[in-house]
């Protein structure tokens, strides 16, 4: 089945998340879609998958055109999609499953499914017991069937997106051993990922994303520091750090792990001084998500310790890290950091706790002062919700306190253009000099090479390389990022 | 779209949403009406003449309207940090069985006013201890405010019951119509020519006030909103939730039990089995067809007695079951939750086109 897809738009707002792209998926062939988090990749599968609409553009199969509007019909058509969660229904058995929305009549043909069952099995080299509950399989095991259960409904088209995220070794050769097969027998596969080893090692060819954009494709043999380029870019000049003497260390982590997020975090052991800036690089869901929450006490690490100036702080919640000095910036803003619903003015006296009565008129001024000094197009009754994405984060910079310890922020530029980012970090590397130290992470290396002092970068959930940024460059970050130190 | 525009679209919405509200409403409850063979002009006049008819009349309506308010004032700082608590009835009903247990105490005493002050005091220390049971549930045991309210209920109930028949049953023979009388020393002072308690209704006048007050001016009010409408950020702001739902919900409980106390001090001067008389469940719908503001609740509230008492007249004239008022509060609020929905629906098409 040959897939075309023409000037593929999709607009959320004024975010373009897809902006015309356009893409040939051949027969048999494996084909790689490489991007960093936000080029629009999850969107273009969701839109291929039918999970959701596009704004515009055509897409056609074997040359005729087709629109479809459910993953159902997707499904009809012969394209299916393999989600990073896989969607499966946890309480039921394997076969129970596998039967789902394929048993059509009134009776269960519970033994013709299940012969099927063990022939697919067979054929992928997979290893499923039909009556074992969805429930006890890991990742890679649900993966296996979900794929099964995807073929069985009979696609042409089976869309993988980031396969290798949490499952093992074993299984991800299980797994690619079946994609060349499935291959091999005329079907298109698409590999969404972020793992440039894996890509390069399987797929025939290659298309990557950025903002939205196709930046250029590949065929074997692949020149990585080429397709480096076409993820990344080469982003104007950010502002450079000023020189700054450093401090004492004041906030450490030793041996420090958590669960959360798609990798957790391992083994993680940093410290900071005074007046240092560290960035954190990586791509989204590679552990600096998790290392910033149990920084800031957000979310309590399984082991390992935490101290701030000498004091004991793994075990205890966010206000008592507040209260040492360490302020939190979410990246989602109107998720985690605002309150939507609320006012530019409540926020400013929300922000000052003192007294059972509100002081509105202070928080007024508060309101106005901040929306002067940090530019936010707005007025103190402004609701915050209406503000625009760049607007809304220069307002909840305007909410950190004046001589903080540590600051930790999530994406602090995300949104702002240029002129915004230099002020930002105009300001807070002033706030540097008074001794704070900032952890942040952000998609741009640029930003980090040049806002900081020291780069982590994370992969899968460890910190792989640790470096003075004026001993590092964008192209080295970038490979250590993809997974290759 | 311009400003002038906008502007005029604002203006016109609302008395363009509450005409198609009561449309609605109309509408529906006339075709009820139809279908159960009454004539529908002759129910709403009959529900008018009821509700206003004469003072004394209206002395009735005023008599619901003063449970109503208190238990919606309560609501409104439990809807304002996101809590739906159903157990406002139980809580009504647990006021009404500690008043009931403080005023069997002042049988013997000669200062009834303190014994009746005390009464007061216990309904609401009632209320407030049931309610912060379903709170400790939902911030401690992660049971859901709904089902733990619920199930609160059902407890209170059937404790009213078991006084009733048992410890506290009349002397003789228990019976349905409630505990004995109290002497009339221990009833709530009384105006006769108006027919109406003021202090009942001074208290209910003073708990919109206070919630106003709290609502508007104090953090509490703020950090409630705040929580309510991001838990997590404002967790980030530095307010801890959990301590706020309790307080939440210390304010629903301890408003709904002074309503329990004054229905029993002040209205049947006794536990009766239904000594709620489902004014908290009707309290929720007051709240929320008054869009959760203070000051819509009185008015929203004296509609909702209105239309009780009135429609006790419809069996008398029209042979029909006072139930109608039931149907017409229950699809005017669910007439507003439509009207919400709708706009919500066309504010996010504007959006989007």
């Amino acid at each position: 089945m040959l897939l075309e897809l023409k000037g593929i738009h999709k607009h959320f707002g004024k975010v373009k998340a897809n902006n015309g792209i356009d893409l040939i998926i051949k027969p048999g062939t494996i084909h790689g879609i490489l991007g960093e988090n936000g080029a629009g990749k999850s969107t273009l599968m969701k839109i291929l998958s039918g999970y959701i609409q596009k704004t515009s553009g055509t897409m056609c199969i074997d040359g005729s055109p087709v629109d479809y509007h459910t993953p159902a019909q997707a499904s009809q058509l012969g394209i299916g999609m393999l989600y990073q969660d896989p969607l499966d229904f946890p309480p039921l058995t394997v076969l129970e499953n596998f039967l789902l929305g394929q048993n059509r009549g009134l009776l269960s043909k519970k033994a013709f499914f299940q012969k099927q069952f063990e022939i697919l099995m067979q054929a992928l080299n997979f290893n499923l017991v039909p009556d074992t509950a969805v429930a006890s399989l890991t990742i890679g095991e649900r993966q296996q069937l979900e794929i099964v259960r995807l073929l069985n409904t009979g696609i042409e088209v089976l869309i993988l997106d980031e396969p290798t995220t949490g499952i093992s070794g074993l299984q991800r050769e299980t797994l690619f051993g079946a994609i060349r097969k499935l291959a091999q027998e005329g079907k298109s596969i698409i590999l969404v990922s972020h793992k440039l080893e894996e890509v390069l090692s399987l797929c025939d060819c290659v298309t990557v994303l950025r903002n939205g954009v196709v930046t250029g494709s590949m065929v074997q043999p692949y020149d990585s520091k080429a397709l480096l380029t076409m993820m990344f870019g080469t982003p104007p000049a950010q502002p450079s750090k000023p020189a700054i003497r450093l401090g004492e260390p004041i906030f450490s982590m030793e041996m420090v792990s958590g669960t959360s997020g798609r990798a957790g975090l391992s083994d993680c052991s940093i410290s900071i001084r005074q007046g240092e800036v560290i960035g954190l690089a990586g791509l989204g869901g590679s552990g600096q998500e998790v290392f910033l929450r149990i920084a800031s006490g957000l979310e309590r690490p399984v082991s390992g310790r935490i101290f701030i100036r000498g004091k004991r702080m793994h075990g205890s919640d966010h206000h008592r890290f507040k209260k040492e000095g360490v302020t939190f910036l979410p990246a989602s803003r109107l998720e985690e950091g605002l309150i939507a619903g609320m006012s530019i003015m409540e926020h400013f006296a929300l922000k000052d706790s003192r007294g059972l009565l509100v002081r509105w008129n202070d928080a007024y001024q508060k309101a106005e002062e901040g929306i002067g000094r940090f530019q936010v197009k707005g007025r103190p009754g402004t609701r915050v919700e209406s503000l625009s994405g760049g607007n809304q984060q220069r307002l909840l910079l305007s909410f950190l306190p004046e001589h903080p310890v540590l600051l930790v922020l999530e994406h602090p530029t995300r949104g702002l253009d240029m002129e915004s980012v230099r002020w930002v970090w105009e300001h807070l590397h002033n706030s540097c000099r008074e001794k704070t130290s900032i952890f942040f992470s952000s998609a741009e290396l640029d930003e980090i090479i040049m806002a900081a002092d020291r780069v982590l970068v994370f992969f899968e959930g460890r910190v792989i390389k640790d470096v003075r940024t004026e001993e590092t460059n964008s192209l080295e970050l970038g490979m250590a990022i993809a997974g290759k130190v | 779209m311009n400003n002038a525009q906008k502007a005029i679209r604002g203006f016109f919405r609302y008395p363009a949403e509450l005409t198609l509200l009561l449309g609605i409403v109309f509408a529906f409850t006339t075709v009820v009406l139809l279908i159960a063979g009454a004539p529908p002009l002759d129910a709403y006049y009959h529900i008018f003449r009821g509700a206003l008819g004469s003072w004394t009349r209206f002395s009735y309506v005023i008599k619901v309207w003063i449970p109503l308010t208190l238990c919606a004032c309560g609501l409104l700082y439990t809807f304002r940090i996101g809590l739906w608590n159903i157990g406002v009835e139980g809580q009504v009903t647990m006021g009404a069985i500690f008043a009931t247990w403080a005023l069997r105490f002042g049988t013997q005493s000669d200062t009834p006013a303190i014994a009746i002050l005390l009464s007061l005091l216990a309904g609401i220390a009632g209320g407030a201890l049931w309610a912060l049971i379903a709170g400790f549930l939902k911030t401690k045991g992660g049971v859901h405010e709904i089902f733990a309210g619920l199930g609160m209920n059902f407890v209170a109930q059937g404790t009213t019951l078991w006084l009733i028949f048992g410890p506290w049953k009349r002397p003789g023979i228990a019976s349905m119509s409630g505990t004995e009388v109290f002497p009339e020393g221990l009833w709530l002072p009384y105006q006769a020519a108006l027919n109406i308690s003021p202090v009942g209704f001074g208290l209910a006048l003073g708990a919109v006030l206070l919630t106003a007050f709290i609502l508007i001016y104090t953090r509490i009010g703020l950090n409630l909103k705040a929580i309510g409408n991001n838990r997590f950020a404002a967790y980030l702001f530095g307010l801890k939730p959990g301590r706020y739902m309790l307080l939440a919900m210390l304010f629903a409980g301890g408003f709904a039990g002074m309503a329990g106390s004054l229905q029993v001090c002040g209205v049947y001067h006794r536990l009766i089995p239904s000594i709620s008389s489902d004014y908290g469940y009707l309290a929720l719908l007051v709240v929320m067809l008054s869009n959760y503001n203070i000051f819509y609740v009185p008015l929203v509230a004296l509609f909702f007695a209105c239309l009780n008492v009135g429609s006790i007249q419809l069996p008398m004239m029209l042979q029909l079951d006072s139930a109608l008022s039931g149907v017409i509060q229950g699809s005017l609020v669910l007439a507003t939750l439509a009207v919400q929905a709708l706009r919500m629906y066309l504010k996010e098409r504007g959006t989007e086109a």
